[in-house]
């Protein structure tokens, strides 16, 4: 009888703590109560649990954990200063795979907030029991690992380069060959967080193998898995040539255009941020994509988007047009010039606009024909504009004067640089006349028509430093015409002939 | 006879005398103005004389230096025409000389210019090259937007079919929960109201669903936790951790059965792929085994492998089957053991059956062939 009592007395604790641990998971998944949480020391409540006998209430109160350092950067602080990060990795070996998936989860959460936090707990020697925790043969277990090996990572090369010290790629690798969907998507997230930092770790992540299965991901449905393969090969691409050359020679290519008419605008950002790493390295990769047809995937994806979306797509064009005039000749007969003039006008964000005005820069900058394909379709006074407007920012103006004189002065287009005359400050202005000194001269209907537009007019009211460039072509446009033209349309000229009238003596 | 004339002369002589000593003062005077005279014709024609001479001598000197002149002209004139004439040879040769090259350079040009404009616009700047590259990309750029428009049309439609799917699974759902909802002959249902002319679509669907079975009583197995709101576990684990156990008071059943213990420990054996198995044959750490394999295969220095050192293989590495390769009433010989493995200490007699007829020819020879260092003899 009183041995029952004992065992009774002792249920009722372990029942107790079991309790005691559900509820503080539950409350911990409500924003409201953690604060309460906080000032009630929950933290260093909790820890001794973390050591209990019974296994559930172990991996309980690793769940409560790891949902208060998910929180706030401040628990998470808090749960590490109490030591609790050892006692976790500790114990990792010899748990269940419930506890594994927990422990995960509170590393995840403590290192999402800092890089400090992250450090700390890499200190603890966690990464070799997560990487054992990759080993493992559930997916839910390889999952937890994965994504906080992804949260380390992210913060900077230091930490990455230490993750991948513990030999964690080559199992990343394997678990994307995994058939769980949501394995798949936290492990390519992991290899794109490991290889954006440099162009040493994008090797290693290539040198395991894993360009050719994100590859075989692309086709897959689902549209998160997608966001992170495309993810994933665009920071691989971005580094150098060589690693573009070889993202580029996994065959995405016709594969990639299909994601940029997804749903998900997400899914049509990243792929066309990897269009943009691609195409950005050398000429060569540009008539690469080119020839894929990408050009006109990325326009229409350019369409049919807004805001942030469109930018690595805009800045694609620009890439591609900037290379060589050949491709910048592909990018006007894909008709690329209209999107990129909508999203001038169209867009709010200062560095779209930018994006778009140095794109177009690149399309005109090469001949004579780009210049004038360029200004046909009515895109310089809209370049003006942004330039005058006093509300665009330092760059988007930085931005705008160069697209503005690189292409003016391929510009022979007169109908279309006549109305930037009567508006162009003085700093545009050289440029827009240094143009019509070229070509008047050789054109007479040309000259005809300057006249008749009040575009003389306008030249001889300008004011120009004598010796300076501005006044050589002034002086050059005057010659082509003869004086009393020029001097009918010099200012002030009325007055002169009023004079005349006035001092003139009638002969009787 | 000079003596003679001598003597005559000089009696004449003296009276020559005498009429020239008359005579002698004239003829002082006659022969000295006939003297002088003469000597004055004699220094005229002296200086006339002298006169010529010189004037001839002159024109003898001149005549001379003329010749001379005319020598030194004739001697220079020809030399300095061999000298320009040879110069004008060679003038004349650089000049052709010049013209030539001037020609040749002409035709040069002509050909490079020719050839220039040929090969810039064939390689460097292909107009036609270009405008076809350009067609051709409008054109594959056409097709790509075409099959890119055309997918996500079939995506829309695979979504639509997806979205009806599921909404007539939901509709089927609920008829088949509020199937007492059909009408009877004496009650008309909700959704068969007297007043309608042809019953509603949800009265059909009632009367073609089954209703639904009593819902199992689902066991709660030992393992499921909250962690179950995670992505990847969404059901319980096949796994079993820990060994069933049997009923203390169970009843040892008749018959050649094996130790339960055993059995089960065979049976609940936790899967231990070997690294070989768990890799793809097309890794390529794989490979790369597989290559060095080959080579070893192909360079070894003498034939005989290395025997191996210990007996530890024989004592902690025995391969234990699993228990579906096991029979009927102990394990199956197939793939454990070898075809053509015996085991003496199996048999209850030394010498094998006798046969009642004769066997085939062929397994006749079974045994008898091979060598002792074989099997049987």
């Amino acid at each position: 009888m009183s041995q029952r009592q004992v065992l009774q007395v002792f249920e009722q604790y372990q029942r107790a703590r079991s309790q005691f641990a559900q509820a503080v998971a539950d409350l911990a998944a409500r924003p409201q109560s953690i604060d309460t949480l906080r000032s009630a020391d929950v933290v260093c409540l909790l820890r001794p649990l973390l050591l209990d006998v019974v296994p559930s209430i172990r991996q309980i109160a690793a769940l409560a954990l790891g949902r208060l350092a998910d929180y706030d950067v401040e628990l998470a602080e808090a749960v590490v200063k109490a030591g609790i990060v050892p006692q976790l990795i500790g114990s990792l070996p010899e748990e269940n795979r419930y506890y594994k998936k927990a422990a995960a989860f509170v590393l995840r959460a403590i290192a999402k907030h800092s890089p400090q936090l992250a450090n700390a707990i890499v200190q603890y020697g966690a990464l070799y029991m997560l990487v054992i925790c990759l080993e493992d043969f559930d997916p839910g277990v390889k999952e937890g690992a994965s994504w906080a090996l992804g949260y380390i990572a992210r913060h900077n090369p230091e930490l990455s380069q230490a993750v991948v010290d513990a030999g964690a790629v080559p199992l990343l690798v394997l678990c994307i060959q995994e058939p769980e969907i949501a394995l798949k998507r936290i492990a390519a997230s992991t290899l794109s967080d490991i290889s954006k930092h440099s162009p040493e770790l994008a090797q290693t992540v290539v040198d395991a193998g894993a360009i050719a299965y994100l590859a075989q991901m692309i086709p897959n449905p689902d549209a998160k898995l997608k966001r992170q393969v495309l993810s994933a090969l665009s920071q691989i691409a971005k580094h150098s040539v060589i690693l573009a050359q070889l993202v580029a020679e996994a065959e995405i290519f016709p594969v990639v255009l299909t994601c940029l008419k997804n749903s998900d605008d997400y899914v049509k950002k990243n792929g066309a941020t990897l269009i943009r790493e691609i195409a950005k390295h050398t000429p060569e990769l540009s008539q690469y994509v080119v020839n894929s047809g990408g050009v006109a995937a990325v326009i229409d994806c350019i369409g049919s988007c807004r805001g942030t979306v469109r930018l690595p797509g805009i800045m694609t064009l620009g890439y591609v047009a900037a290379h060589s005039e050949n491709l910048s000749m592909v990018v006007i007969v894909s008709k690329g010039i209209p999107p990129l003039c909508l999203c001038l006008v169209e867009e709010h964000e200062d560095h779209i606009k930018a994006a778009a005005a140095w794109a177009l820069g690149q399309i005109g900058r090469h001949t004579t024909e780009h210049a004038r394909h360029v200004a046909v379709a009515n895109v310089l006074p809209t370049l003006l504009d942004i330039f005058m407007d006093p509300r665009s920012s330092e760059d988007l103006k930085t931005k705008t004067k160069n697209a503005l004189e690189n292409i003016l002065q391929k510009c022979t287009y007169l109908p279309a640089l006549e109305p930037l005359l009567h508006e162009a400050p003085l700093s545009i202005m050289p440029h827009i006349i240094g143009q019509f000194s070229k070509v008047l001269p050789r054109d007479s209907k040309a000259r005809r028509l300057f006249v008749t537009t009040g575009g003389l007019k306008k030249v001889q009211e300008i004011k120009a430093e004598s010796g300076s460039l501005l006044q050589e072509y002034i002086n050059t446009i005057n010659n082509c015409y003869p004086e009393e033209i020029v001097r009918y349309y010099s200012p002030g000229y009325s007055e002169t002939l009023l004079e005349r009238v006035e001092n003139y003596q009638p002969v009787l | 006879m000079a003596a003679a004339s001598c003597g005559r002369e000089e009696g004449a002589s003296m009276a020559a005398l005498a009429r020239l000593h008359e005579r002698l003062a004239g003829l002082r005077e006659e022969y000295f103005l006939t003297n002088r005279a003469i000597d004055e014709e004699r220094k005229a024609k002296y200086k006339a004389a002298v006169k010529i001479q010189r004037w001839f001598r002159a024109c003898r000197v001149r005549a001379y230096l003329r010749y001379l002149s005319k020598m030194a002209i004739l001697i220079q004139k020809r030399w300095r025409g061999y000298l320009r004439r040879k110069y004008f040879r060679e003038v004349v040769e650089r000049a052709y000389f010049i013209k030539k090259q001037k020609f040749y350079n002409e035709m040069a040009v002509r050909i490079q210019k020719t050839w220039r404009g040929y090969y810039v616009r064939k390689n460097i700047h292909n107009f036609y090259a270009l405008k076809k590259y350009l067609q051709g990309v409008s054109v594959k750029n056409e097709i790509v937007r075409l099959e890119l428009q055309e997918e996500a049309e079939i995506k829309e439609q695979e979504k639509k079919m997806k979205d009806l799917e599921k909404k007539e699974k939901e509709k089927k759902y609920q008829a088949r929960k509020t199937h007492y909802l059909l009408s009877t002959e004496q009650i008309p249902g909700v959704y068969n109201s007297p007043s309608r002319k042809s019953p509603d679509p949800m009265e059909l669907l009632l009367r073609q669903s089954k209703p639904l079975t009593h819902r199992k009583q689902q066991v709660k197995s030992p393992f499921a936790d909250e962690l179950y709101g995670w992505p990847t576990c969404k059901k319980p684990p096949a796994f079993v951790t820990s060994l069933p156990v049997l009923p203390a008071d169970r009843q040892k059943p008749q018959g050649p059965f094996r130790d339960p213990a055993e059995v089960l420990q065979q049976r609940y054996k936790p899967v231990e792929p070997t690294l070989r198995v768990r890799e793809s044959m097309y890794s390529s750490p794989a490979k790369t085994r597989e290559l060095t394999r080959r080579e070893e295969w192909r360079n070894p220095i003498h034939g005989k492998e290395f025997l191996p050192f210990s007996s530890h293989h024989k004592n902690y590495e025995k391969y234990e089957p699993s228990l579906f390769k096991s029979g009927k009433y102990g394990q199956e010989a197939y793939g454990t053991k070898y075809f053509r493995e015996v085991y003496p200490k199996k048999w209850i007699a030394d010498k094998d059956f006798e046969t009642l007829f004769s066997s085939i020819a062929l397994f006749e020879k079974f045994g008898k062939t091979y060598s002792s260092s074989g099997q049987i003899v």
